[in-house]
């Protein structure tokens, strides 16, 4: 283990790096637009079952299919992975941000409009921070899915941990594979247990 | 006018009408309840007045200006607004809650704060609880909170919707008392809506009682009681509150006898005898000719005098107890029962002698008030018929004499 960390050492946090930055690319990409799309879809009655669908669907795509497909349109590198991974992280942010909007009280909704917020104060006063929690959950379950998919990145050549994996595979080193699958496995529980830190932040003292 | 509605009218797409026709003037300083059964368009009226829900047609004014071209979110910062469900934010402080307001109005954060304490004292509740949140606090006080929290920008009109439906019955009339204090003492006006019939005719100044998104109708609690428009109504206010509320809505002139047994001053003793007989009294009611009340003669006084031609005016009793026709008998009943007298005669404004009043009738009135129902079954329960009801009584008790 030594002798791989005085081997492999600097290429592992290079390439941890590059792990990172895919997949919290692809996150950050996934928030902007589930998250407002979420809320959208509590406004509109219809077609929030059919946009949810969608993002359903896009899940069920394979991984490696749907890495593959990018390359014709974004070519190889970064890019199109994190275009692949910000689909795949869609639909747990934005079935967690539906729901969790939809929870939001009717009462304390026809408050707020009674007293006199516009919508946009009705949204950011109560009715995100009620709904909170449950977005956050969604983003937290995401982030795992995409820092474990981001492995695959690899053979499109995205870099990140994955090179170790693929490599590890293709020479038989199975030192190189735990040395990829360990750092993605620990980036795993230490970004959910950071998220989980904040989830509980964002979380009103009252709901906890 | 403070508030001004005219011709609402709201209908669904679906063709379904929800209020048909509405009009209602309100004064500052009324507190008026919307009642009627659920489906009966009060909360859709309530709802227009703040813009939460849009007419089909009709306007309605605050101060004289169409509140179709307010801006509604402006309009709804000067509504006070206290729904059923509380709708405080659980996960806003207590201060917080009470400073939404306020705080979107611009309010600095120091006349904020001063305002949150000044509300928090109006609701009775201490100073303490303003760093609390909702849930940790009772459901009662959640809504007293809900209720000075409609107040906190100085609102004059206050739009409750069944507010206190979810309460029990202790804490509904603690913050029913609250309310009220808050109408009368600083005179706020209330539009609210209700099904429970005891809170309204308790709160109200009027009442308007709806059905099916028509005004059936609006009037003073007392007024409503005494004169139900229809049987609906009659229904809506149960028998058992008609009887209850006798005392408080029927006046004197309602249980009266007419044409009690009276006798000017110059007629003889002689008459007066011929008189009680055939009318088989024991007391005379003395009258001038122009029917003023002067006293009574009682058959003891009579027995003493042994000149048949004495004339009534030398034994007359001037020192009489009596009553207003149109006072109500719950203001009168205790002094009548009190002076211990058998009857009291009911004079006009002018002092006109216009009737008598039994004991026994009054003593029949208190007793449905108490007991909440007519002793027997064949007693009839509405305003009009306790007069025959009181009649009759009075018939028996006056052979038994």
């Amino acid at each position: 283990m030594i002798h791989f960390l005085q081997v492999y050492g600097m290429q592992l946090i290079d390439k941890t790096g590059q792990h990172l930055y895919i997949s919290a690319a692809a996150l950050i990409l996934g928030i902007i637009v589930a998250v407002p799309l979420g809320i959208l879809l509590t406004r509109m009655k219809h077609g929030a079952n059919a946009v949810i669908t969608l993002a359903g669907v896009l899940q069920t795509i394979p991984a490696m299919a749907l890495l593959a497909m990018m390359i014709p349109i974004f070519g190889i590198g970064s890019t199109p992975a994190i275009v692949a991974l910000f689909i795949y992280s869609l639909l747990p942010i934005l079935r967690n941000t539906y729901l969790g909007m939809e929870g939001v009280s009717p009462a304390v909704r026809d408050a707020a409009k009674g007293m006199g917020m516009t919508w946009w104060q009705s949204m950011i006063r109560a009715e995100i921070p009620l709904a909170a929690p449950v977005i956050m959950s969604g983003i937290r379950l995401s982030a795992t899915y995409v820092i474990a998919w981001a492995t695959l990145a690899s053979y499109i050549g995205a870099g990140g941990l994955g090179d170790f994996i693929f490599n590890g595979l293709n020479l038989y080193r199975s030192d190189l594979i735990l040395g990829g699958s360990i750092p993605v496995i620990l980036l795993a529980l230490l970004v959910d247990y950071l998220l989980g830190k904040l989830e509980n932040t964002v979380t009103p003292r009252q709901l906890r | 006018m403070l508030l001004s509605m005219e011709h609402l009218r709201k209908e669904y797409p679906n063709g379904k009408i929800a209020v048909d026709d509405f009009n209602l003037e309100v004064d500052r300083g009324e507190f008026i309840s919307f009642i009627g059964t659920s489906g009966s368009g009060k909360t859709t009226t309530m709802r227009m007045i703040n813009r939460m829900l849009h007419q089909t047609s009709g306007t309605i004014k605050i101060d004289g200006k169409d509140i179709s071209k307010m801006d509604p979110v402006k309009l709804r910062r000067s509504i006070g607004y206290v729904i059923q469900n509380i709708g405080l934010m659980p996960h806003m402080t207590i201060q917080e809650n009470i400073e939404i307001v306020p705080k979107l109005l611009g309010w600095s954060k120091e006349k904020r704060a001063e305002q949150a304490k000044k509300m928090i004292d109006l609701a009775q509740l201490p100073a303490e609880m303003l760093n609390r949140y909702p849930g940790e606090l009772s459901g009662g006080q959640q809504q007293r909170i809900g209720v000075v929290r409609a107040l906190a920008a100085d609102q004059e009109i206050i739009l409750m919707d069944e507010p206190f439906g979810a309460l029990d019955p202790i804490t509904r009339e603690s913050l029913q008392d609250l309310v009220k204090h808050l109408q009368e003492d600083l005179g706020k006006t209330f539009i609210f809506v209700t099904h429970d019939m005891d809170e309204a005719l308790h709160l109200s100044t009027r009442v308007v009682i709806m059905s099916h998104g028509k005004q059936v109708q609006v009037d003073t609690p007392e007024n409503i009681l005494r004169h139900p428009a229809d049987e609906f109504v009659t229904n809506l206010i149960g028998e058992e509150r008609l009887i209850r509320a006798q005392p408080n809505i029927l006046s004197v002139s309602q249980i009266m006898l007419k044409n009690p047994a009276a006798i000017t001053p110059e007629k003889t003793l002689d008459d007066a005898i011929d008189l009680m007989h055939e009318r088989r009294v024991d007391t005379l009611l003395v009258t001038d000719t122009d029917g003023v009340l002067q006293g009574y003669v009682d058959l003891d006084d009579i027995n003493r005098i042994t000149d048949a031609t004495t004339p009534v005016s030398r034994f007359t009793n001037k020192e009489v107890f009596y009553v207003q026709a149109n006072a109500l008998i719950g203001d009168t009943v205790d002094r009548i029962l009190k002076q211990g007298v058998k009857n009291v005669p009911v004079v006009d404004a002018k002092k006109h002698l216009v009737g008598i009043v039994t004991r026994t009738a009054l003593v029949d009135i208190v007793y449905d008030a108490l007991r909440g129902a007519p002793a027997s079954d064949e007693q009839p329960a509405s305003p009009i018929n306790a007069d025959i009801h009181a009649a009759a009584t009075h018939e028996g008790g006056e052979s038994s004499q």
